[in-house]
């Protein structure tokens, strides 16, 4: 299915957050995830089922003042 | 001895992680400022590149505690979300709440901030609202939970020092019990140390150690100038006076004309 994630538009296969966070390359890494302006806390991900056009955040640390 | 939230630290000095030259020089301004407490921020992170990733490494090393901020959040909704994700991403109750509601000036959205730290310190967060000097905000912000303050001292990143003395004056007589930390536009260590002389906590600073042409040299300088500062205040400054005082002594002047 096609996706938004991070802004750009992606093909996943993966049904769940969990998988479609490891078929993105980001098995890993320290991050946070929102789907659809929501937040989806990490022991939730794998409930989380995506859908067509769903909008994926994924946010990491960065430089900040 | 200073506490934010029951954590005691002993550098009044806070220092942002962006804008510098390089991660290496980033660390070494950490280590010469000898700040305790570091500001840093979430971001999208692209698979490849792994920036973030590389950057949580660089920071843990540094052994300092993180504030993480929302800066960028525009509404209370943004702020909130962020404050949960840097919960996680963090480990840390930590927020500096930042609703930025003008962009010229990045000045904060003192409505929508109040509103969103009712919700964080409802949830159990521990929030640095990043406000104005206004007397009023300040009290809206302390009765919702808030146990530290930060005024700006003038717009982000602007370097214009101190811009409103009366009025940050008037903050730290109103709320003499709560930590305060002056947050933005401090641009070299003079304003830093004036803020401690006034007796504010703390100065937290970016712009004006990472821009500067050696980061960890000015860094050392903002934390000579905030001891400086710091002892200056515990010393009791004079008061200034509009006409000349002699300071040598009248009595006992010689005739000699």
């Amino acid at each position: 299915m096609n996706i938004e994630v991070n802004g750009e538009r992606r093909e996943v296969r993966a049904g769940d957050l969990a998988a479609a966070l490891e078929e993105l390359g980001f098995a890993d890494a320290v991050l946070a995830t929102a789907v659809n302006g929501a937040f989806v806390p990490a022991g939730e991900r794998a409930a989380a089922m995506l859908a067509e056009g769903d909008r994926l955040e994924i946010l990491a640390p960065m430089q900040g003042g | 001895m200073l506490t934010f939230y029951d954590v005691p630290v002993r550098s009044r000095l806070l220092l942002g992680t962006a804008r510098y030259p390089s991660p290496a020089i980033l660390a070494e301004a950490v280590r010469s400022s000898g700040t305790e407490v570091v500001t840093v921020s979430l971001r999208r992170e692209a698979a490849g590149e792994r920036a973030g990733q590389a950057f949580w490494s660089l920071v843990r090393e540094l052994g300092v505690r993180v504030l993480p901020n929302t800066a960028g959040c525009h509404t209370v909704k943004e702020a909130v979300t962020t404050a949960h994700m840097a919960r996680e991403v963090f480990g840390t109750r930590w927020i500096k709440l930042e609703v930025i509601g003008e962009e010229d000036t990045l000045q904060p959205d003192v409505f929508g901030l109040v509103e969103a730290t009712r919700i964080l310190c409802a949830e159990g967060f521990e929030v640095f609202p990043y406000t104005t000097e206004d007397l009023t905000v300040a009290e809206r912000l302390t009765a919702a939970g808030c146990r530290v303050l930060m005024p700006w001292g003038s717009p982000i990143g602007s370097g214009h020092g101190l811009n409103n003395l009366f009025g940050l004056k008037a903050l730290r007589a109103r709320f003499a019990q709560v930590p305060l930390i002056v947050d933005a536009g401090i641009g070299v260590p003079s304003h830093a140390a004036q803020a401690l002389e006034l007796g504010f906590d703390a100065v937290l600073i970016n712009t004006a150690v990472s821009q500067a042409a050696d980061p960890a040299r000015m860094a050392g300088a903002f934390a000579h100038a905030v001891s400086a500062g710091r002892e200056a205040f515990l010393a009791g400054p004079m008061e200034p006076r509009d006409m000349a005082v002699p300071s040598s002594p009248v009595v006992g002047t010689a005739l000699l004309s």
